[in-house]
């Protein structure tokens, strides 16, 4: 644990080297908004329609094409990727990860596992995918898709990621512990947006991730559709932003550091049900 | 090709609901890419809607509809069984054409 | 398509061509409703000839065109629009943004039981009205005004 968090320590004296010539200070999550207000009310009425008619739906559909149809150079298809549940199985599986997988001797969060299966058995060139993670207007990548897909099968279901294995078990203290940690030349921490009720960034209410009603809000934010481009984002985008946000530097596409996080933020939201894949401003 | 769209539709008392997800970029034409390059108009212009084999809605659409476009409308009379085809045609020829069976 | 023959989407005199058209085997199908795309109306730059291009100058304001749409949008990219009309024999629906550039957003014309109401989401570069006319079987025409508030982006939630 000390190893890895020191790899974070190391990134951040290169941040706040940079710092030396940076922007002009972030606006801080203002503190204290009122609990609900007007502002929020009236999203959240528009919220519902918006929910029931989702484009990410088109993306899961293109995601379950890719999963079904597609064979890889052996013929190998996404039937013998095991999710947890064994393999081809994808009913609940999304709301039991991150977890341990003997078969690479790793916690994976549901986008790493996924990619590792497209690799695997489709045929993917991981340096391709790392080429283009996250989508953008131009392109919604196939993994991407896959993840949507993956994270539909479990709508409705509870959370329920394992914390059973000494390494499910460390990477969930592991992600605690780096959410809370304060660094980079803006002195930020996940918490300082995300440790404490009612806080916001403009106009938008952030969770506390902290508590298990407001960690499924975000855990079930993505993957989402993101309505300012019209394309899906997944929970590795979200993560790389937050830390971007944080005017850290961006972690590798699929860090330990990122499953850390993802394994606190989903163990904190255990028990809750998963209503997305999302859709977000 | 464009991917198909999800039609869902259901019937609600003598009403049937219809809604349509379909796959689209929208573009307004007015969008720079990341290179800077202006990104030309690409939208659906024209879509139908024919329910039990009648036309029931036809529409012309802008580029300012959503990307990735979402509609909904009811259609009295319709019954559970009955066959739903929406075709929708964009600024370059490119079209697409689904169905889908009201529940 | 006979029920379509008074609707607010055909350019002026376009119908007569396109009939030619197809019967002499120049367009096909799927090419006439692109070919009868009323353009001088999405094409208009302003609400005034916006409104002109469907017909619909001079249109009357009416309670019974109603617009159900967020006083302030969450985002103007994706801005959700339910439109309907309580005005019997409504045959046809428009959606207008007063402030995009064309504002001309849509328009839709209903028949054989499709009921005058049509939920979509639009694309609002800043705060304007949202104006929806219906036109009734009888060449009428009816207008309703809705102001919408375009916030800045948060973080993206």
């Amino acid at each position: 644990m000390k190893q890895r968090l020191g790899m974070l320590i190391a990134a951040t004296a290169l941040a706040t080297a940079f710092a030396a010539h940076a922007q002009p200070a972030p606006k801080k999550a203002a503190p204290k908004a009122p609990a609900k207000s007007a502002i929020t009310a009236e999203f959240e009425k528009f919220r519902e329609v918006l929910e029931e008619d989702n484009p990410a739906e088109l993306f899961e559909a293109r995601g379950e094409e890719i999963w079904k149809t597609r064979k890889g150079p052996d013929g190998a298809s996404m039937a013998q990727c095991d999710l947890g549940l064994g393999p081809g199985v994808v009913k609940g599986a999304y709301v039991r990860m991150p977890r341990w997988f003997a078969d690479v001797g790793q916690v994976m969060d549901a986008e790493r596992r996924v990619v590792h299966c497209m690799v695997k058995y489709l045929g993917y060139k991981e340096e391709d995918i790392r080429k283009q993670p996250f989508s953008n207007e131009q392109r919604t990548p196939d993994h991407v898709s896959v993840v949507t897909y993956v994270a539909a099968q479990s709508r409705g279901m509870k959370i329920a990621a394992p914390q059973k294995h000494p390494k499910e078990i460390e990477t969930y203290q592991i992600g605690k512990e780096i959410f809370a940690y304060r660094a980079g030349p803006y002195d930020f921490s996940c918490a300082t947006c995300h440790g404490a009720d009612g806080m916001r960034i403009r106009t938008q209410d952030l969770p506390n991730l902290r508590k298990p009603d407001q960690a499924v809000r975000a855990y079930q934010g993505w993957p989402g559709y993101r309505m300012t481009g019209g394309f899906m984002l997944t929970q590795q985008w979200r993560m790389n932003d937050c830390f971007r946000q944080q005017r850290f530097p961006e972690p590798n596409y699929l860090s330990d550091s990122v499953t850390a996080l993802l394994a606190y933020m989903t163990v904190t939201a255990n028990g809750q049900v998963y209503k997305g894949p999302g859709i977000k401003r | 090709m464009a991917d198909p769209m999800k039609i869902r539709a259901q019937m609600k008392g003598d009403t049937a609901d219809i809604r349509v997800l379909m796959s689209h970029a929208m573009e307004t034409g007015q969008r720079k890419d990341n290179a800077g390059n202006t990104v030309p108009a690409h939208y659906i212009q024209s879509i139908t809607v024919d329910v039990g084999g009648k036309r029931v809605l036809q529409g012309q659409t802008g580029p300012a509809i959503s990307r990735n476009p979402v509609f909904g409308f009811k259609v009295k009379g319709a019954k559970a069984g009955d066959k739903v085809v929406i075709n929708w045609v964009d600024n370059k020829g490119d079209k697409r054409t689904d169905e889908a069976t009201i529940g | 398509m006979d029920a379509f023959r008074r609707t607010l989407l055909k350019g002026a005199g376009a119908t007569g061509a396109i009939a030619a058209a197809l019967a002499a085997g120049v367009l096909k199908p799927s090419q006439v409703l692109a070919a009868e795309i009323n353009r001088a109306a999405f094409e208009a730059k302003d609400i005034a000839g916006a409104l002109k291009g469907i017909g619909a100058s001079g249109a009357a304001e009416s309670k019974d065109v109603v617009i159900r749409a967020p006083d302030i949008a969450e985002n103007g990219a994706v801005v959700p629009v339910d439109v309907a009309s309580n005005i019997p024999n409504t045959i046809s629906l428009a959606v207008l943004v007063d402030k995009n550039p064309f504002p001309l957003t849509s328009a839709f014309d209903f028949a054989n039981g499709a009921v005058p109401e049509m939920a979509l989401r639009v694309k609002m570069g800043q705060t304007s009205l949202v104006e929806v006319v219906a036109k009734t079987a009888d060449g009428k025409f009816y207008i309703a005004k809705k102001e919408v508030k375009v916030t800045v982006g948060g973080c993206g939630g």
